[in-house]
């Protein structure tokens, strides 16, 4: 019998494996789409009727509150100030799930769960290990003053605005045009929710996808403080070279030749092509450069990896592999001056400016600043990490200066965004789309000698003009952010310290 | 093959070892009881100090007891036990303080039938002698829940009786008495069984007289299927029947046919029984049903999916819309708050009691005893799998406990006595004096 006792061992063995595999596609593999699947109502009911804390902004405005309800979710998810804020809250509906902030802090926000994986006070452990509902509330590195002035710029017209502080990494403001109210998929109706859900999809524009950190747009010549900052690490005699002044450059391995904004001629030292963003300069240093250089620089500052935001599905901006311009090298010229494939989201060319800003360093960009409970003690603080090192602190100050002849000679693209009194670094980008129209932008940041704030502004598919419309579109917006910042007494976030 | 227990650990040494894994038993099942009792109301449990108390009080009897009755015995089968009925102890007390507390006086129950059995049986094989006493009441004890009057429908199916203000599930101990029946039936027959076949033409085939006792178990399966739709049960015996049979007597053919058997049976049951049709319908697709006959099977798998790889954290899931969280489902409360970590540690408790109950096996050389300590492990093994795979969605879902973990007296009383006798079994296995001169060996 001892064979058939062995052989039983190994079949109820076997069945046993046969639970333990099993036991992993439900726990593991399958999960995630168990856990969200819309059958699983008890678990969502269960969500939706927790406590939730509020949202808060860094200058004390409630982005987001429960009120209790009377019916039998418990509470109603409001937005106190609507469309502002809706793309960094994002938005909490029983219907269509949650997105922005309500999502990446949703176990926070509910008191389940230590943002930081092991709790470290006696509350943290004690919430930890309870699911007594220790609802938290969320400050916000994001100012309702900043954000007022980004939509003010806009003036509804298509577009992001991102500030960011470079020492930390805050984000002080991101806003877009389009973006709808929050509260109308919060709406315990289901078929409001419903109805308002089919109208926002329908809207062009992506308007469920932030634009500010989830849509990449042509960079234009914004890139070119990439380009800029490749020539000081990977050769930098061309940094010294001086560079004919043409209307046209002629490109290898075609007839095609690179044409200067409006027929322009220019030319000259690196000072000066920087200054009147002159493409065939910039098309011929790009070509010097070599595709390895000026991918690797790309990648260092932060294309083709997603930013590390606390926000859901943040993009990563696209800078095309260098094997791809060995047989197309006026492909080169163009991704020199941050057009063909080359594509950034707001927040990415925000972060170029902050880490130029920051001595080289880019801050990984992240909105929360402090956890309270609540007896509003603060019980977690949002400690700054670096993301990159795009650079050195020796390119960062030669990029700087160039970056403050764009502004402040009088020949500059982006004198509108002179302060008076305040150094301001900048660079324009008017991107050709290929339709007729341009993608505006403008990156900058200020005091140039202590920065305090880093801005990038789109205004993406404008009608093209006569003129450097990032200079005359975009710039104006990012004057008003930084003067705004600048001229009130920054508050004193936690994550400061 | 005895030789070496002559010179094996001495007997003190097994005990000792058993006396350290309760004490990491108790350790552990307070710890969980402890997280359980924070993460539900957010601090300790009132009674945790009683709860350790009692517990480790409760697994000391018996390993004095055994100490005394059974020294010579396996030392893991005990402390596994307890960890299980412990645990399960902990998330019933998470689920119902209630239930918890009748769980609390089932399970001292248990012990004092695990030590009344010890006194009892001093011999494995005196069982031997009393087949038909346990055919009788097997058979009856399956049946009972068919007399009118005493007999409950609860869920769809007929499993349980009233006694007094008791509800008791008698296949839970059926299960036992049959066991020993078949073990001394087939011990004794085994030849015959395995020889019984008969020349038809050119074909050997089985001779009629050794299928009948085949015909009488699938007739017996099929009627509790038929008159009590429990479906967990009926597989559970003719699992049981047939896997002894053919350890028994080594022949293929009777696992072939048994398995034949039993998909006639089943597919005849689902023509019949529109309660065994809904537990397949829900378990092919249960997201059909979801808010009808699939509604449990999905609750348990969520449960089961939010738990992830960690858990939820004990008591900490709501689980209060799982019906049935405390008996049948209590594997999804239990993987989802402590999650795959948790949930594989339970499944290699069951192997390794199952693995220990198949080595006495092997290593007892009384073949009615043999058959016997096999029979009751796979008993155990097969009575998780099939909750186990039916809450998991591996296979459909049937009123079954989870042994030593599901709430309920019955189940608790039967797993115990089943633990009795393989500790016995074992002891007598491993007491090599006894076998050479019995009277040297004073218990």
């Amino acid at each position: 019998m001892n064979r058939q006792i062995r052989l039983l061992g190994a079949g109820l063995m076997l069945l046993f494996v046969a639970l333990f595999v099993n036991l992993n596609y439900l726990q593991v593999v399958h999960a995630g789409s168990l856990n969200s699947n819309p059958l699983n109502g008890e678990a969502v009911v269960k969500e939706y009727t927790a406590q939730r804390g509020n949202i808060i902004s860094a200058d004390g405005v409630t982005l987001a509150t429960s009120v209790p309800s009377n019916d039998s979710f418990k509470y109603l998810r409001q937005y106190p100030t609507g469309a502002l804020f809706e793309q960094i809250t994002g938005y909490f509906s029983f219907t269509y799930g949650s997105d922005g902030a309500e999502r990446t802090y949703d176990k926070v926000l509910t008191g389940k769960k230590s943002p930081f994986k092991l709790p470290t006070s006696i509350e943290g452990l004690k919430n930890f290990l309870t699911n007594t509902n220790a609802s938290q509330s969320i400050t916000l590195t994001v100012l309702d003053k900043l954000q007022t002035v980004a939509r003010a710029g806009l003036a509804g017209r298509l577009g992001s605005v991102v500030a960011i502080e470079p020492k930390t990494g805050a984000v002080l403001a991101m806003y877009s045009n389009p973006t709808f109210d929050p509260n109308r998929l919060a709406t315990h109706s289901a078929a409001g929710a419903e109805a308002a859900y089919k109208a926002i999809s329908a809207t062009p524009g992506g308007i469920l996808d932030p634009p500010a950190y989830r849509q990449t747009w042509f960079p234009g010549s914004s890139f070119k403080i990439i380009t800029t900052s490749a020539l000081y690490d990977h050769d930098p005699i061309l940094t010294t070279q001086v560079q004919p002044r043409l209307a046209a450059l002629p490109l290898p391995q075609t007839t095609l030749e690179l044409h200067n904004f409006a027929g322009e001629v220019c030319g000259g030292n690196l000072m000066e092509l920087f200054t009147v963003s002159c493409d065939t300069g910039f098309g011929q240093l790009g070509l010097s450069l070599g595709a390895q250089n000026l991918y690797s620089e790309a990648n260092a500052f932060g294309f083709d990896q997603k930013p590390p935001l606390d926000l859901p599905f943040a993009a990563a901006s696209n800078f095309p592999a260098a094997s791809t311009f060995a047989q197309a090298l006026p492909t080169l010229a163009y991704s020199a001056i941050g057009q063909e494939d080359v594509q950034a989201t707001p927040l990415e060319m925000a972060l170029v400016g902050a880490g130029i800003a920051n001595g080289g360093v880019i801050m990984a960009p992240h909105i929360l600043d402090h956890v309270t409970n609540s007896q509003n003690q603060t019980v977690e603080t949002y400690t700054p990490t670096k993301w990159l090192t795009a650079t050195s602190p020796a390119t960062a100050a030669s990029v700087t200066s160039l970056m403050e002849s764009v502004v402040n000679s009088p020949n500059g693209t982006g004198t509108a965004a002179a302060i008076p009194g305040v150094t301001v670094a900048g660079k324009t980008g008017t991107a050709q789309t290929g339709t007729g129209r341009t993608d505006d932008w403008f990156v900058a940041f200020a005091p140039a000698q202590d920065p305090q704030i880093a801005v990038s502004v789109v205004l993406p598919d404008q009608p093209a003009g006569t003129e450097y419309q990032g200079g005359t579109l975009a710039a104006p917006i990012a004057k008003a952010m930084i003067q705004t910042y600048l001229s009130s007494q920054p508050p004193t976030l936690k994550s400061n310290g | 093959m005895s030789r070496d227990y002559l010179a094996g650990a001495p007997m003190p040494a097994r005990r000792r070892t058993e006396l350290g894994l309760i004490i990491l038993v108790v350790i552990l099942t307070g710890g969980l009881y402890a997280l359980a009792g924070f993460g539900k109301a957010g601090n300790l449990p009132a009674n945790i100090g009683p709860f350790l108390a009692v517990l480790f009080a409760l697994l000391v009897i018996a390993h004095l007891a055994m100490r005394r009755l059974a020294p010579n015995a396996d030392p893991i089968l005990l402390p596994v036990a307890g960890l299980l009925n412990g645990i399960g102890y902990v998330f019933i007390a998470r689920l119902s303080p209630h239930e918890a507390r009748l769980q609390a006086f089932w399970t001292f129950m248990g012990i004092a039938v695990f030590i009344g059995t010890l006194v009892v049986v001093r011999r494995a094989r005196y069982l031997e002698r009393f087949r038909y006493t346990f055919a009788f009441l097997g058979i009856g004890l399956l049946l009972l829940p068919l007399v009118p009057g005493i007999g409950e429908n609860i869920n769809g199916a007929r499993l349980w009786i009233h006694l007094g203000s008791f509800n008791f599930q008698p296949g839970e101990l059926a299960k036992l008495a049959l066991a020993v029946f078949f073990a001394s039936v087939m011990v004794e027959r085994a030849d015959l069984l395995s020889r019984g076949t008969r020349r038809f033409g050119r074909f050997l085939v089985l001779d009629p007289r050794y299928l009948a006792p085949m015909l009488v178990a699938w007739g017996l399966s099929l009627v509790i299927f038929l008159a009590e739709n429990d479906l967990g049960s009926s597989f559970l015996f003719f699992a049981l029947f047939i896997g002894m049979l053919w350890v028994a007597t080594g022949r293929m053919y009777y696992l072939g046919l048994g398995a034949g058997m039993f998909a006639v049976g089943a597919v005849l049951a689902l023509k019949v029984i529109g309660h065994a049709q809904s537990r397949v319908q829900s378990w092919l697709d249960p997201w059909a049903h979801a808010q009808t006959t699939g509604y449990q099977i999905l609750q348990g798998i969520f449960s089961i999916s939010g738990g992830g790889i960690w858990g939820v954290g004990p008591g900490q899931s709501s689980a209060s819309h799982i019906p049935e969280a405390s008996t049948d489902l209590i594997f999804a409360v239990i993987a989802g708050e402590i999650g795959l970590i948790g949930a594989t540690a339970v499944l290699i408790a069951y192997m390794l009691l199952v693995g220990t109950g198949l080595r006495v096996a092997i290593r007892c050389e009384n073949p009615f005893e043999k058959l016997l300590a096999a029979g009751l492990a796979l008993v155990v093994g097969v009575q998780t799998f099939v909750i186990v795979g039916g809450v998991t969605r591996l296979i459909p879902l049937t009123g079954i406990t989870l042994p030593f973990v599901s709430y309920g007296g019955s189940s608790l009383i039967a797993n115990y006595l089943l633990l009795a006798l393989l500790v016995r079994i074992s002891h007598d296995v491993e007491s090599p004096l006894a076998r050479v001169q019995p009277e040297l060996v004073t218990v």
